[in-house]
């Protein structure tokens, strides 16, 4: 692997590593496993590319994106939590919507940023060489989100989120109505989702309705390796294991997509059997490594 | 003050497995009332409870607690009106956060959740204090994850949580019944410790006899859905268990007797 294709792999960890800790909330802390986010990312790069296309400052666009993701977010918890439809099929039924609805909002299934000004010119206007722009916004961006996040997870309310995962029955007897709660945490992650998503459009200088395939499955594979490798004892340390997750995800699929065996490479096409088997390989490993301590 | 008027709850209305749970219950709590509750599986005692702190809406009739019409009202509305503590030590803690990150949600019982730090400087020697009065050493333990403690730790924990702020009523659910024998002593005392400090206006479920006898100031027997015993102050005082089962059997012998006449 050259030094350029970490660099490349770093970053994208970085900036997937937005909807990760949007993943972790929603997964492993309100217990609820949101499918939303497949749809979610893609909207947030066509919110970002539209209103920038239009001529809206392209910072101003990101709140546009994660508003966009947050509202998407609120459907889906809306739908299980008043209506008590199941999670997963709540957040699979916003994300078929979600299809439809970006494709209206790009009134086509992708819009280019050809030409058009993005947070990255604000960087290169600096001097700053192109290929350290992306590190240096996408690594700027998560850090504020993962500081940020850990900041809201410890204020009353960010307590009551926690313990809405943790004991609903518990927190209800509090005083906290767990369906707000619950709107509020998944409507926060997609929101994230779909700032991750707009840096990703404006990054690669265009946005696609299929960019977000995949989404849920990268997001996972990240949040348990970060688990995994780095440990999830305290909160704080949590979320800072899924950034490092999502980057030690990118690093590992950069990896395997520059080794060689003889005649065989990998594909991008078989990026997703590679996320497989490493999301199978941080699960079983604490497993396994349980079994050879015990004999 | 807590009214219950003509309160009527079914479960499974119209099907085969139709409970008539509660079956018009009328029942004045005054101001610190310590009642006990008993009767067997089934009489309606957790459903009573469950009604009061919203856990469900009855069918029919009205509750009223501190002049509030709460009927209509959901749990964690009520909330601030009401502490609970469960039979399962489990329900009352959160296992994820620590000692003190668990006492400072206690301690927003029914109140706005804002942007201020969950856990503040200033309340941790409170929660300190607080603490030392269980004499478990937990005072100490502040920064631990309430999931390393043990069942009867936990449940102390809840009853301190419980009363953190006074409520207008405090409703315990067996509390005391997933308990070894000596723990379940420890959380007993200090229950009436509280109670008795605080004058707390308590319901109290129990299947021990004796415990219903010697505490509170109030007894009532549900049986199928009714109120079938309620007795107050000397009445109570001069109880023993034999009285009080010779009516529990009573209750249900009459029923056995009816049933047996509809056979015959």
């Amino acid at each position: 692997m050259t030094i350029y294709a970490a660099l490349g792999a770093v970053e994208q960890g970085f900036v997937y590593g937005i909807m990760v800790i949007g993943v972790y909330l929603t997964f492993r802390i309100l217990d609820f496993p949101d499918l939303t986010v497949d749809g979610s990312l893609p909207l947030g790069a066509a919110i970002s590319a539209v209103a920038i296309t239009s001529g809206i400052n392209p910072y101003f666009s990101l709140f546009f994106a994660l508003a966009g993701g947050f509202m998407a977010g609120m459907v889906t918890a809306f739908l299980n939590t008043k209506f008590k439809i199941l999670h997963l099929l709540a957040s699979i039924l916003t994300m078929i919507a979600l299809y439809s609805i970006n494709i209206r909002i790009m009134s086509g299934p992708n819009v280019a940023l050809l030409g058009q000004t993005t947070v990255f010119d604000s960087v290169t206007n600096l001097g700053i060489p192109a290929h350290y722009a992306g590190l240096l916004i996408f690594g700027t961006f998560a850090l504020l989100v993962l500081a940020t996040i850990i900041w809201f997870l410890g204020t009353e309310l960010g307590q009551a989120i926690l313990a809405t995962g943790d004991n609903p029955q518990m927190i209800r007897s509090l005083g906290v109505n767990t369906n707000t709660i619950i709107i509020l945490g998944v409507g926060l992650s997609n929101g994230l989702v779909a700032l991750s998503g707009a840096l990703v459009a404006q990054n690669q200088g265009a946005a696609d309705v299929g960019m977000g395939i995949g989404t849920i499955v990268a997001g996972l594979a990240s949040v348990i390796i970060g688990e995994t490798v780095f440990g999830c004892k305290t909160m704080p340390r949590a979320f800072i294991a899924a950034l490092l997750g999502s980057i030690v995800y990118r690093l590992a699929i950069a990896l395997a997509l520059g080794m060689e065996f003889g005649n065989f490479r990998f594909n991008p096409s078989d990026l997703n059997l590679i996320t497989a088997l490493l999301v199978i390989g941080a699960l079983i490993t604490p497993n396994l490594k349980k079994r050879l301590i015990q004999r | 003050m807590i009214r219950l008027d003509n309160i009527v709850k079914y479960f499974h209305r119209g099907s085969v497995n139709e409970v008539f749970a509660l079956n018009d219950i009328n029942l004045q709590i005054d101001e610190g009332d310590f009642i006990t509750v008993i009767g067997s599986n089934g009489a309606g005692k957790s459903t009573l409870l469950n009604c009061i702190a919203g856990g469900f809406f009855p069918d029919s009739g009205r509750i009223t607690i501190a002049g509030h019409d709460v009927t209509g009202w959901p749990e964690h509305k009520r909330a601030g009106l009401i502490s609970r503590v469960f039979q399962n030590p489990l329900l009352g803690t959160c296992p994820s956060a620590t000692l003190e990150q668990n006492m400072a949600l206690a301690g927003l019982r029914g109140k706005r959740r804002g942007l201020a730090r969950g856990v503040k400087n200033r309340d941790r020697q409170h929660f300190r204090e607080e603490l030392q009065k269980l004499g478990l050493g937990l005072e100490n333990r502040l920064l631990d994850k309430v999931g390393l403690l043990s069942g009867g730790q936990r449940q102390a924990l809840t009853m301190l949580m419980a009363t953190m702020i006074k409520p207008e009523v405090l409703l315990l659910d067996e509390h005391i019944a997933a308990l070894d024998p000596k723990t379940a002593n420890m959380i007993l005392n200090l229950t009436q410790g509280i109670v008795k400090g605080q004058k707390l206006t308590t319901l109290m479920i129990t299947h021990n006899m004796k415990h219903a006898i010697s505490f509170g100031n109030r007894l009532i027997m549900l049986h199928q859905g009714k109120i079938l015993l309620d007795l107050h102050g000397r009445e109570k005082e001069n109880l023993t268990v034999k009285d009080l089962l010779e009516q529990f059997y009573t209750a249900q012998g009459e029923e056995l007797a009816l049933d047996s006449l509809l056979l015959n």
